[in-house]
């Protein structure tokens, strides 16, 4: 379970301050939970304060009961707190089978990274010797980063703006493969998202605008209503 | 054969017994072994310091190892080695030189190295270089290589100076004739207070002759590398040069490539590219549960490879 206490986040600016998240408070413990929002609301450094990329300026974050807000990304990420990256990042010289193989943790065959790989829509056989460089396009990349995520098997996983990037004949795989780890994590899946798909997947919706979380409640309760007004009452939230 | 000098013909040839097919081992300037087969003859020059690898015309699937370890320190040698590779052969050779030292003279070995690469004939060219030891002693490479490609030949040159020299100057030109191919590929890692230098000139002489040099570096504590590579397009013709490192602490690298047009035909392209390791490279990997140092190695490593 992860819960955010009170989590603010500023930076300085040339004027001053700016406040990107304002006293969020959120409580994880469903399943799936998708956050959405207008660009620039603030999901994404959201995701990133998760993440322990950015240190929240208040507040307080609990994963399972431990104070987890001045643990470094790497302390996280053992106590199993996953994040695929919303622009995947390249590496000259490591492979894809590399990737998947540190993801892991530990050794694995080829064949079980040839799994993962083969549940984003990748045919494990073509890519696993491939490096991570420019040579992948940017639908591959958002495979890959999704599938290492999957490798990890961890009780958090964040996943920011999963679809971006990708086709849409990949992006209904994309659908069954959250489908499909959905149903068999042993924790919780963060999805930063504006697909009505990913939305109607998920057990409960966040709203976050202009900093603030201003809506979190069930799909049931927040979906129609997003749809309804295109989200205008949510600061128009882009669908 | 000690301990030591076994641990370096590991490094240096991935030799952990005497290769199969022909060898030649030169250990303190000595002898340490050497075969001949059917195909290939090895002569000791007789004129300066050094060996002959003759190949025979249409010698296939074969493989030469020539590694160099010196364990003595203050043993500075420059040595000739020739080869002569027959029409239509395809064999890989391994040279390669481990310095140990553990004296406080500097130890030196230059290696000379020149390849004529017969008509259509393909070669693999592996060479290593690495340097260890508890003295203070530097230890110092500058080889040479010269290569010269015949109609339709091939050689792929794999370079690499794993860990351990202190200074090295590495000059290699080529020329390559009629549809011939020349590619080198260069890994490089300096550290401490190292300084390594590479210079590549490649002339594109022949038609439908082309070029592929791609080197990948890493400069660690207060090292410095330079790099120059040169291609002269003189024909129809496709050169590609290509620097790309790493740097890190203090280190700092210069890279000049430069290409030449000199046929209205010829194409040629540069890139050059040097920085530190990008953040969210670091960050990527610490979200997988690496630390930042095993996160460093491991980008290192990949790059490297």
């Amino acid at each position: 379970m992860l819960e955010l206490i009170n989590v603010s986040f500023k930076v300085k600016t040339e004027d001053g301050e700016k406040e990107i998240l304002k006293d969020i408070n959120l409580k994880i413990e469903e399943k799936f939970v998708a956050i959405t929002g207008p660009n620039g609301g603030g999901k994404s450094t959201l995701a990133k304060i998760i993440a322990g990329i950015y240190q929240p300026t208040a507040g307080q974050i609990l994963f399972d009961g431990v104070d987890i807000t001045n643990m470094s990304i790497t302390e996280r990420a053992k106590l199993g707190v996953s994040f695929a990256f919303q622009q995947p990042v390249r590496f000259k010289g490591l492979t894809v089978g590399d990737l998947i193989t540190l993801a892991s943790g530990k050794k694995i065959s080829v064949s079980e990274a040839c799994t993962f790989l083969s549940e984003v829509g990748l045919c494990a056989r073509d890519y696993i010797d491939r490096e991570v460089n420019a040579s992948l396009s940017g639908g591959e990349l958002k495979r890959i980063e999704i599938a290492m995520i999957m490798a990890r098997q961890t009780k958090l996983s964040v996943f920011d703006e999963p679809e971006a990037g990708i086709d849409l004949w990949s992006f209904n795989n994309l659908i069954k493969a959250f489908e499909k780890m959905n149903e068999k994590i042993n924790g919780s899946i963060i999805i930063i998202s504006h697909q009505e798909k990913i939305l109607n997947i998920a057990d409960k919706i966040a709203v976050v605008a202009n900093g603030r979380l201003v809506k979190y409640d069930t799909k049931d309760a927040v979906l129609p209503e997003l749809l309804k007004n295109g989200g205008a009452s949510f600061s128009c939230v882009k669908l | 054969m000690d301990t030591i000098k076994k641990g370096l013909l590991e490094k240096v040839a991935d030799l952990h017994e005497i290769p199969e097919g022909a060898y030649n081992i030169r250990d303190n300037g000595g002898s340490g072994g050497r075969r001949t087969t059917a195909n290939i003859d090895i002569v000791t020059k007789t004129d300066k310091p050094g060996i002959d690898i003759i190949i025979k015309p249409g010698t296939k699937n074969e493989s030469v190892h020539i590694p160099v370890i010196i364990s003595q320190s203050g043993l500075n040698e420059i040595v000739y080695n020739d080869f002569y590779i027959g029409e239509d052969a395809d064999v890989v050779i391994v040279a390669g030189c481990g310095i140990h030292n553990s004296g406080s003279e500097a130890s030196s070995h230059s290696g000379i190295h020149t390849f004529h690469v017969g008509k259509n004939a393909k070669i693999k060219y592996v060479e290593r270089h690495y340097g260890e030891g508890e003295g203070t002693g530097e230890n110092i490479m500058n080889p040479e290589t010269v290569i010269e490609i015949d109609e339709g030949g091939y050689m792929e040159m794999e370079t690499t100076q794993i860990k351990g020299i202190d200074s090295t100057i590495r000059k290699t030109s080529a020329s390559i004739s009629t549809s011939a191919k020349l590619v080198i590929k260069e890994s490089l890692m300096t550290h401490g207070k190292q300084f390594a230098k590479t210079d590549f000139t490649v002339d594109l002489n022949g038609e439908n002759s082309s070029a592929n040099v791609i080197s990948r570096s890493v400069a660690k504590d207060e090292s410095y590398q330079e790099f120059l590579s040169i291609i002269n397009g003189n024909n129809k013709c496709a050169g590609h040069t290509e620097c790309d490192a790493i740097i890190m602490d203090k280190a700092r690298v210069c890279a000049i490539p430069q290409i030449n047009a000199n046929h209205i035909d010829a194409s040629l392209i540069h890139e050059a590219a040097i920085g530190k390791i990008a953040g969210e490279q670091l960050i990527k990997l610490m979200t997988l549960g690496l630390t930042e140092a095993e996160a460093e190695e491991q980008i290192v490593t990949g790059f490297l490879k």
